[in-house]
Order: structure tokens, then C-alpha cells, then sequence
């Protein structure tokens, strides 16, 4: 096959082995494969004949962007091919007029915002890798990031997808008008963690840049103290653009790392950053300032400028990579439960560290629910890795007793998909399946994630009773 | 009227009333587009609308399901429905967590009641009804939205879970409850805008948005295709934040208007002020809507065409819909959403079919460069049986495929969808 494929893409095959090892893995590095064949194609067509490629020698294959997935989405397969969408980096367009961008999919999420800077606009779905993460990947993973309060996930962002189906054809669903006549290909396709296809070119909505933004962070004796502060901006009718939380322990995190100089003695602090009109966002943000006082805040520090603004996300964005100081080796959680039961969540988690020993420090999206609670361990300690573990699987089982998901951005992947069957029936997958199944029939794009067992799609079913009459003898078409 | 495929034999009628669902003959009334139902069932429950789907199954019969009947001849006619499952009865909104700002309901609830009950807690869904008296179920099956699209996106952004009875009578849900969550496929978005063809809805849940304690309309009229266009393009690459710009030109392009919406609190004064100075003179700010506002240009029993283009192409599509109008002699009128590129063109019911046809095919011409559509929301029989209702579609074989395995035997709504699905 290599032969083959170096006929595709002459100087896009690595055989050599300790190449390929670099991509055994993605963000989630306890899960490596080292894949059989990487291909690292520069176009659609590439892509498509790759693909074909595979099809015809009934091989497995997995596509990787950046290959920051916290899931394993882009788990490469031992006895399957790589395919790279690193090299398809270009920015093809900028269409202000119509407030979109054109990119391949190996374009960073931020050079998308960076490209469109100029023009005051920028590209809202900001998952906190933006630095590095493609736009094909946020695509694959529907991705969030803080902001999605307001401006919702990638799949409220993207309005057309070019993409190689797993048939190797290459088939452009939606483009730049808001929607497209038929089923909505594009809402199936986008956070199907690559296993329905290939996207080769993105085309996403551009947001005006807003006229105000305004930052606030708030110092809380308690984690309970800050709930109460977020249900009762959002009870005031306030939609944030980002309403983030971290409890002690990660602050002490964020302290050791990048001292960012957070409220001392501090049990929780809150980031609640307002952005729109001048005038909305004055408007609102004495009314956030207000609810923070009434809910026990003891500090308050608001943004004079864009400075001042990076200061205060700074302990926030660096929490994860943070606890590093902390903690020899810890487990970054992402899990979702309803707004108003996340202080009885915080407690249960508390609780499990008490009774378990192993420390966990919240960090989390308070806006919507979405917990990143990071579970600290030893690795170099005899069972500790398995304790850790088990806490950490026992708040999935938190956020789905209240109702929540077992992933908010970080997708299913490898990583969580024996936990599927906790939130959904069997039913619901056999249904899910059925979408499989008509993008994939051979189940040989990205096997193994999303799904918990592996399902056979059986023959495609047949039109036993047929169409309309006048369209089966070729008299009519019906559009 | 016809009914096509009827089925009335005595062992069919005792597998129907075996479900324990109220069962009850169809009548004219029941009519799915000129094609009579043998049957109406009532369902009280999703359990009960899976027993008649379970029933239909090994019956052979075909399904379509109805919420209010508003929309019932959207689509193309279907080629078979025995049975018309009609979901009025399950209309109950089953949580309403307004600190979640997330509600669950049933598919047979009137978004008027769903509103009612949302605005005690000042909440709402942020989803226009265009057509008066819809459901939950029928919105999501026919996609409607209207002016807030804009800012909220369309019922496939809000829609965070879904329950469904499938052609084989399972029951299966997607989604869930919360508005961050990327655990599995999307069911959902598929079946929004799907015409009933891939599952029947028995439940929703959406996230919701806070009632806004302001709003201000400020209407300005435009006097050509460039003005509309120039409007449009200020009032989006301003700070204003709308909510809503939508266009609006009666026949005879009289009277064509660009209307922006404001909503928020305290500073919709000052937002206001700014889009009236960008829109110049003749700019009008009232708090109540314009006449018509949001609603489709044209009554129910007019054709209604839908044309989606680039938003930076809306001179582009006036101009070919006035092109259009004097090739064949029809005088549309045109409302929709400039500010996002889907306007609707309303055509009275009595037009001729030939020019209808004519008329479109002239659209479609002008539109394919831009890749753009115009789609036929709802046309009378004698339309329907002259013109294409949809046009080309992009991605029609992985659609065909998806059909087909939801549903193998063509059971539901055989027919009413693109490519003959």
C-alpha cells in the first residue's frame, strides 16, 4: 500500500517506524497505536483516492489534525492508515460581505480569527488549544471552548463542508448560505468524531467583533458562594459571553505556575466577561458587579484594558497544564451537568476526594454546567492510578444521575465510549448506528471510537416496497 | 381526492385498536395533500405512538404524522398515507427548568401555549412561528423559523435533545437535557426539516433565552435592490447587535422596507439611534412590529418559495426575482431575512402552474452561480403536479442512503421529501 499511496502522494508517506511512532497518540497520550501507514495528502483529491485506497484493501483508517483531541478521536489504528490533514493549511478565502471564511482543514482555529482580525471580525468557537487545534479536528469534535455560552459550538458556526465520504467521494454539503435545501447532512457530519468522513474544506461564519467587551473576576469565600452568583446572573436575563469558575485547589495550581496573582484566600473565584454594544454591556455589567457583591464576593477586580484582560485569563486558560506543579500526574474530566445542580455536584465531588484520597481540583465552564474537574494522582504510587481512575468515573456517574453528559466538548472518542451505555439505551445507539451505517457501511472510517461495540452494519437495506410507482418505471422524478 | 393505498380490512383495524390508541376513520379533512388517510390515531403517549408505528410495521402501512395540520401540504404529496398519526394530544410541556433556561416538551404542543407557559418565568423559546397555531413536533419537521434567526440561529441550534418513534416503532432519544454535550450523534438535526420522513418526534427539548425588557423596531424604506443591499450590509458590519434585519417589498415591489430589531434592556435606546442613523433618512423606530412582520408574504393557499443565496448576494436575487416576475407577467411579493440570505417570494394561488413553473426555472437559473436555492415550501395540487419543488440538492445520495436505513419499507410520509425520499 505504501507504494501505492507514495503514487498519491509522492512525498507524503512515512513508513519509517520511529516517525510513525510521533503519531501514536493525540492530547489523551494514555491511549498509543502506532499506526501501520501515515499519509499526509495536500488536496480533496488526495484525500478521496487515499481513502479508495483503503476501501479497496478493506483497511481501517483514521484522520488526525493537530491531534489535540482529549478523547483519543484520532487514536490511530495499528493495522490502519493515518491520514494527516497538516499539510492542507490554507486560508482560501475571507469573505467579509458575506461574513464567512473558506479554510482546509489543517488551519489553526486562531489564524482563522487572526486572518479575520482585520476586517473586525473573528471566529467565536475558542477551545482553549486554539493555538494549535484545526479547524478540521473542531469540526470532527464539535468543538466548545468558554465562549460557546453565548455563541454556541462549531456546528453553530460551520456552514458548509466539502468532504471525502467513506466511499472516497468527494461531496460538498452546504457552502456559504445560511442552509442548504434537503437533510441537514451538515449537523450529522459535524461531531461525528471523524467516523462519518473526511472534511477537506470549512467553510465558517465570521462574528463581528464586538464593541465592548468587559471582564470582571470575582473572589469567593466558596464555591457555593460563586454558584450563587452565576444562577443569579443568569436568572437576571443575562447572557455572558463566558462565565468560568475554579475552586481552591486549582487556584493554588494557577498560582504555582503563572502567578497570576488571584484573590488571596480565595475559595473560588469566578471570571464573568460581558461583550456586545457599549451600551448593552455597561448595562449589564453593573448588574453583574451588583449580583457578585449580594453573593458574597470579597474582592472584585474589573479589566481596564486589554492587559489587564489577559491577566485574568490567564490562571484560567493555564489551570490545566497548571496542575502539573501540583500533582505528578492528574486526569482532565469533562463533564456536564444541569447549571442549578452544580453546587450539589461540587459537594459529591468533594466528598469522593475526601473518601478516596485523591485530590481533585474543579475547574469548569459555570455558564453551562460543563466540569473539567482534573483528578490528581502519583503515578509513581502502587494503586494510585486506579484510584484515580475511579473517581474520575464516578463523576461521569455524577453528572449523569443529575441528568448531564458524560462530555460537554472533549467528545466520546476511545476514551469514553464504554460509558455510552450509560446515557443512552441500546436503542439509541442501534438508532445513532443507522446513521453510521449509511455514511460508512464497511465501518472502515475511524472504527472503534464513539461507539462502545463494534457493529456490523449487515447489507444495506434494500427499498423492499420501493419508491413512488411513476419514479421506479422511470416515468417521473420526484425533487 | 384520492386515497391511495388504502388498507380498511378487519385485521388491520383490530391490530390498530389492539394498540389501545384511539383510532378513528379519516375523512376529507384529514386529507394529507390531497391524499386521504384510511385512519387517524390519537396517541396520548410516546409509548402509544410507538405502538401504532410497531402496528404499522407489520401491517404495511404508510405514516404520516400531523401536529396542528398547518403545514400538512408542505412537501410533495406523499405517494401513500394510510394513517395519520396525529400528535395533538401529547401536548404537554413535561419540564420547564428555567434555571437551566432549558425546557422539555411534547411534539403536539402549540408553541403558543410552550410561550405562555416559558414567559411566566421570562423566559423563551427564541424560535418565530410563522404559520399561526403550529406545534413543537411540526416546527422541528418543517424547520420553519423566521426574523430571529439572526441572532438564535434556527430549531436545529436550539433543539439540544430529541425523542423519536422510528419507522419500526422503537423509541430512541438523542441529545439530552443539557446545552453543552457531545456525547453521540446528532439525531436531531436530522430529523429537523425532514418532513416526517426519517422519525416521528414525540418530544423536544430546546435551550431558551431570557425575554428580552426591550425592543425596538426601526423601519426604513429602500427604494431598489443596491439600497436593500446597502442597508443590509451597514446595519451588519455596525455594532448594533440586531436581533433581526429583515427585508420586506409588497407586489408590484411597492413599498420595500429594511426593518432591524433590537432587543435587550436599558441600552436599546441608544442601539436604535445608531442603526436609524445608518439607515438614514426616512428611518422609523417604533416598539411594536411593523405589519406582517416575520410572517410568509403570502396566504396559505399561495405557492411559497423559499431562496436561500449568499447574504452579500441579495441585489443579486432581487434583481433576478424582478427578472423573473416580468418573463412571466407574476408579481411576487418578498419578505425575509436580508440579514442572514433566506427570503421567502409569495405567489397568489391562482397563478397559472405554466407561469409558476416558468417562473421558478428562471429563479433557479439566476441562482445556481451563487449557490443559491429556491425551494417550494407549499404549492397547491395543480402547481405541485407542474414543478419541481425542490431544485437540485447537494448530498441527495447520502440522504437516499440515510433514508433508507431509517426507513427500509418506506413507511413514513412516503414521497414528501427531496429525490423522491
Amino acid at each position: 500500500m505504501a507504494r501505492r499511496f507514495r503514487e498519491i502522494v509522492p512525498d507524503g508517506v512515512i513508513t519509517d517506524p520511529a516517525e510513525r511512532e510521533t503519531y501514536a497518540c493525540d492530547g489523551l497520550t494514555y491511549h498509543a497505536a502506532v499506526p501501520a501507514l501515515v499519509v499526509l495528502p495536500r488536496t480533496a483529491e488526495q484525500v478521496a483516492a487515499v481513502v479508495r485506497e483503503c476501501v479497496a484493501e478493506g483497511v481501517p483508517y483514521v484522520a488526525r489534525g493537530s491531534g489535540t483531541g482529549l478523547s483519543g478521536g484520532a487514536l490511530p489504528r495499528t493495522d490502519g492508515v493515518l491520514i494527516v490533514t497538516a499539510r492542507m493549511r490554507r486560508i482560501i478565502e475571507i469573505d467579509v460581505a458575506n461574513q464567512r471564511a473558506v479554510v482546509e482543514p489543517g488551519v489553526t482555529n486562531l489564524a482563522v480569527t487572526k486572518a479575520a482580525a482585520p476586517f473586525g471580525y473573528y471566529y467565536a468557537p475558542d477551545p482553549s488549544s486554539q493555538q494549535v487545534c484545526s479547524i478540521g479536528g473542531n469540526v470532527a469534535e464539535n468543538s466548545g471552548g468558554a465562549h460557546c455560552l453565548k455563541y454556541g459550538f462549531t456546528v453553530n458556526h460551520v456552514t458548509g463542508c466539502e468532504i471525502v465520504t467513506p466511499d472516497g467521494e468527494i461531496v460538498q454539503i452546504g457552502g456559504k448560505t445560511a442552509e442548504s435545501p434537503g437533510y441537514d447532512l451538515l449537523g450529522a457530519f459535524v461531531g461525528s468524531e471523524g467516523t462519518l468522513g473526511i472534511t477537506t474544506k470549512i467553510t465558517v461564519k465570521l462574528t463581528r467583533a464586538p464593541q465592548a467587551v468587559k471582564t470582571l473576576l470575582a473572589g469567593f469565600g466558596s464555591t457555593d458562594e460563586a454558584g450563587t452568583a452565576v444562577s443569579e446572573i443568569i436568572g437576571a436575563g443575562i447572557v455572558p459571553a463566558a462565565v468560568e469558575m475554579m475552586d481552591a485547589l486549582a487556584i493554588e495550581a494557577a498560582e504555582a505556575a503563572v502567578a497570576c496573582g488571584y484573590p488571596e484566600g480565595a475559595g473560588a473565584v469566578l471570571i464573568v466577561e460581558l461583550d456586545g454594544a457599549h451600551a448593552a454591556v455597561e448595562h449589564e455589567f453593573a448588574e453583574v458587579e451588583r449580583v457578585c457583591r449580594a453573593s458574597g464576593a470579597f474582592e472584585i477586580r474589573i479589566a481596564a484594558d486589554d492587559h489587564q484582560r489577559g491577566l485574568i485569563w490567564k490562571g484560567r486558560k493555564s489551570a490545566f497544564a497548571a496542575v502539573g506543579r501540583i500533582s505528578p500526574a492528574y486526569i482532565v474530566q469533562d463533564g456536564v451537568v444541569p447549571r442549578t445542580a452544580l453546587s450539589g455536584v461540587l459537594h459529591r465531588i468533594g466528598e469522593l476526594a475526601r473518601d478516596s484520597g485523591i485530590r481533585v481540583a474543579n475547574v469548569f465552564h459555570a455558564g453551562d454546567g460543563n466540569l473539567h474537574p482534573l483528578v490528581l494522582f502519583d503515578d509513581g504510587v502502587e494503586g494510585e492510578g486506579a484510584r484515580a481512575e475511579e473517581v474520575s468515573g464516578a463523576i461521569l456517574d455524577l453528572c449523569i444521575e443529575h441528568g448531564g453528559s458524560i462530555t460537554g466538548e472533549h467528545g466520546v472518542g476511545v476514551d469514553k465510549s464504554k460509558h455510552m451505555p450509560r446515557m443512552f439505551t441500546e436503542e439509541d445507539l442501534d438508532t445513532m448506528q443507522l446513521v453510521r451505517c449509511a455514511f460508512d457501511a464497511r465501518s472502515l472510517c475511524n472504527p472503534g471510537k464513539v461507539f462502545p461495540t463494534p457493529r456490523l452494519c449487515g447489507e444495506a437495506p434494500g427499498v423492499r416496497r420501493g419508491a413512488h410507482p411513476l419514479v421506479e418505471s422511470g416515468q417521473a422524478e420526484q425533487f | 381526492m384520492n386515497t391511495v393505498g388504502s388498507a380498511d380490512n378487519r385485521a388491520l383495524v383490530d391490530a390498530l385498536t389492539k394498540t389501545g390508541v384511539e383510532i378513528r376513520d379519516g375523512g376529507d379533512a384529514d386529507a394529507v395533500a390531497g391524499v386521504r388517510p384510511a385512519y387517524v390515531a390519537l396517541p396520548v403517549t410516546a409509548e402509544e405512538t410507538a405502538a401504532v408505528m410497531r402496528a404499522a410495521d407489520e401491517h404495511d402501512l404508510a405514516v404520516v404524522a400531523r401536529g396542528a395540520g398547518t403545514k400538512l401540504d408542505w412537501g410533495i404529496a406523499p405517494y401513500r398515507a394510510d394513517v395519520v398519526l396525529d400528535l395533538s394530544r401529547m401536548r404537554e410541556v413535561l419540564e420547564h427548568a428555567a434555571g437551566d433556561l432549558v425546557v422539555r416538551v411534547e411534539a403536539g404542543c402549540p408553541l403558543d401555549d410552550l410561550r405562555a407557559v416559558l414567559a411566566e418565568k421570562d423566559q423563551r423559546l427564541a424560535l418565530d412561528a410563522p404559520v399561526p397555531g403550529a406545534t413543537v413536533g411540526g416546527t422541528l419537521a418543517t424547520a420553519t423559523s423566521g426574523p430571529l434567526r439572526l441572532a438564535y440561529g434556527t430549531a436545529r441550534d436550539l433543539l439540544i435533545g430529541v425523542t423519536m418513534v422510528r419507522a419500526d416503532g422503537v423509541l430512541a432519544s438523542s441529545g439530552g437535557r443539557v446545552v453543552k454535550n457531545v456525547a453521540g450523534y446528532d439525531l436531531g438535526k436530522l430529523l429537523t426539516g425532514s418532513l416526517g420522513t426519517l422519525g416521528v418526534i414525540v418530544s423536544a427539548t430546546f435551550r431558551l433565552h431570557p425575554v428580552p425588557s426591550r425592543r425596538a423596531y426601526v423601519r426604513a424604506p429602500v427604494s431598489g435592490p443596491d439600497r436593500a443591499h446597502a442597508a443590509t450590509q451597514a446595519v451588519l458590519g455596525a455594532q448594533a447587535v440586531p436581533s433581526a434585519v429583515e427585508y420586506e417589498r409588497g407586489a408590484r415591489g411597492g413599498g420595500a422596507a429594511v426593518t432591524v430589531l433590537l432587543e435587550g434592556g436599558a441600552d436599546v435606546p441608544a442601539r436604535a439611534a445608531d442603526v436609524a442613523a445608518l439607515l438614514g433618512g426616512g428611518a422609523e423606530t417604533r416598539d411594536e412590529p411593523p405589519a406582517g412582520f416575520g410572517a410568509y408574504p403570502v396566504g396559505p393557499d399561495g405557492t411559497l418559495i423559499k431562496l436561500i443565496a449568499p447574504v452579500a448576494d441579495l441585489p443579486y436575487v432581487l434583481t433576478a426575482l424582478d427578472a423573473a416576475a416580468e418573463a412571466t407577467g407574476l408579481d411576487p411579493a418578498v419578505r425575509g431575512s436580508s440579514g442572514v440570505g433566506v427570503l421567502y417570494a409569495g405567489l397568489p394561488g391562482d397563478a397559472a402552474p405554466d407561469d409558476v413553473g416558468a417562473f421558478l426555472a428562471a429563479l433557479r437559473g439566476a441562482l445556481a452561480s451563487r449557490d443559491g436555492s429556491a425551494v417550494v415550501l407549499r404549492a397547491g395540487p395543480e402547481v405541485r403536479d407542474v414543478v419541481g419543488m425542490w431544485g437540485p440538492v447537494a448530498g441527495l445520495g447520502l440522504m437516499r442512503r440515510i433514508k433508507a436505513r431509517f426507513d427500509p419499507d418506506h413507511r413514513l410520509a412516503p414521497g414528501r421529501f427531496a429525490g423522491g425520499i
